[in-house]
């Protein structure tokens, strides 16, 4: 009688347990910002974790990329020679502009766009297999991140800020099913949204029926609907072929380390029903004009 | 302090080895290993944890400890909150009626029963989040994951039956 009770309980708790499962999907359908700040807190938990742990894994990939550069030593430098030699000019040119450019904006009485503060965040977790392309950064709202955030390396945009917590914060990814940035092509300069599929290349959407794109058209973040500022780079288009345009990220991400995580003072169509807590703090911290940073290394000022 | 307190703690800390060890692997997955492309095929190395105790040391790792293994799997890696914990606690079900099968056999067989078991989960979540997101997710680096999975197997569950023979000897 006891055993037949107790088996009926097991089966119970299965039940119970799958149905659960249930229900919190269904919740997260319905309000998907509580559930990314239930994720964002669970990951702040575990957070200092993971820190610890990918601190080894960091240290031999560095090692692993510095015998790497031994051996190409020669070959890089050739290159480096090159390149130098082809960047000079450029640099001729780029002064000639700059100098054009502040002479044309001063007749103009161009008001210029206000600088952005950055963070540096280390990338302590990179995760989500087939289903999701995200990461955890070791920074959060104490140190200025906030939804919505550019995130950015030397080589191009990373993705956004998806939620935030009070240390740590979660990236989505350009090559998540979830991401779709306007962008702009090509030197036509053909407007188009990039959207990932959790493939490594993300397509390119809504192009105008005559649009011409060809392989190696740079693709940059257009500025639309507020979320990004116009002009970050982020890959080169690698194949049409009918009807479908894919796009090679500049970022590589198995690469990632640190980011930088830029604050554009931009809330585009991102911006938080407020809810009061670490969000909310963030989003007023957005909204107030900023102080001079605080002078931790980490923080500082940059011209987008 | 009698010496049965300490014995009593010595038990408790060992019997709570199976969950540590699994949130422990359940970490280790989600570090960045910085392999060129080897975030989107990243093996699922909790299930394999889960598939073990639920097999060998059922009683060490109650459902509900699988449910919360799952929530945490789902809120590290991204996917949608409830995916994992459903597919995890139903391997565990499974598990649980099939042990009387898996006694004595070797280990081959108890790695295709892993091989099934796994691909049965890893086809579940796809169905789970394709219905979730209302497209279908492309199954190209899911197979390769499956893959990859099922290759750790063998070395993890070493491993963990290393750790079971000199901590958990019931």
């Amino acid at each position: 009688m006891v055993g037949a009770i107790r088996v009926l309980a097991h089966r119970f708790a299965y039940v119970g347990l799958v149905l659960t499962a249930g229900a919190l999907m269904m919740l997260g359908k319905a309000d998907a910002v509580l559930m990314e700040r239930l994720r964002v807190q669970v990951n702040e938990a575990v957070a200092p974790i993971l820190e610890i742990l990918s601190q080894p894994i960091d240290a031999v990939a560095r090692v692993a990329e510095q015998v790497q550069s031994w051996i190409a030593l020669h070959d890089e430098n050739e290159r480096l020679y090159r390149d130098r030699e082809r960047l000079l000019q450029w640099q001729t040119v780029a002064r000639h502009l700059e100098a054009e450019n502040a002479t044309l904006r001063q007749l103009l009485k161009f008001v210029p766009e206000p600088d952005a503060r950055f963070v540096t965040a280390r990338v302590i977790a990179d995760s989500g297999g087939a289903f999701a392309h995200s990461l955890l950064l070791s920074a959060g709202a104490s140190s200025g991140v906030g939804k919505g955030q550019a995130v950015v390396t030397g080589e191009g945009l990373v993705g956004r800020i998806a939620g935030v917590g009070d240390g740590a914060a979660r990236v989505l990814l350009i090559t998540d099913l979830n991401s779709r940035i306007p962008v702009l092509v090509g030197s036509d300069r053909t407007r188009a949204i990039l959207a990932g599929d959790n493939s490594n290349r993300p397509k390119l959407l809504y192009l105008k029926p005559d649009a011409v794109i060809a392989e190696g058209d740079q693709v940059v973040t257009s500025g639309h609907a507020g979320a990004f500022p116009p002009g970050l780079a982020i890959g080169s288009v690698a194949s049409v072929s009918d009807g479908e345009i894919r796009v090679t990220p500049f970022v590589e991400r198995s690469r990632l380390e640190y980011v930088r995580v830029v604050d554009y003072g931009l809330t585009g169509i991102l911006k938080e029903p407020m809810r009061g807590g670490a969000l909310s703090v963030s989003a007023a911290a957005a909204a107030e004009p900023k102080p001079k940073p605080k002078p931790p290394a980490a923080d500082g000022a940059v011209k987008p | 302090m009698t010496p049965t307190f300490w014995s009593k703690l010595d038990v408790w800390a060992r019997q709570l080895t199976p969950f540590g060890l699994t949130v422990l692997l359940l970490l280790i997955g989600v570090v960045p290993l910085h392999i060129p492309g080897f975030g989107a095929v990243a093996p699922v190395l909790p299930l394999i944890a889960v598939f073990h105790w639920a097999l060998y040391r059922p009683q060490l790792m109650p459902t509900v400890a699988v449910f919360v293994i799952g929530l945490l799997q789902d809120a590290l890696t991204g996917t949608p909150i409830g995916v994992s914990a459903a597919v995890f606690v139903v391997v565990h079900g499974v598990v649980n009626t099939q042990r009387r099968f898996f006694f004595g056999k070797s280990f081959a067989i108890v790695w295709l029963g892993f091989a099934l078991v796994s691909t049965g989960a890893f086809v579940a979540t796809w169905v789970l989040v394709s219905v979730f997101y209302g497209v279908l997710i492309q199954p190209q680096a899911l197979f390769f994951q499956a893959l990859l999975t099922l290759g750790c197997f063998p070395l993890l569950s070493w491993a963990l039956l290393r750790w079971q023979m000199a901590f958990l000897r019931a």
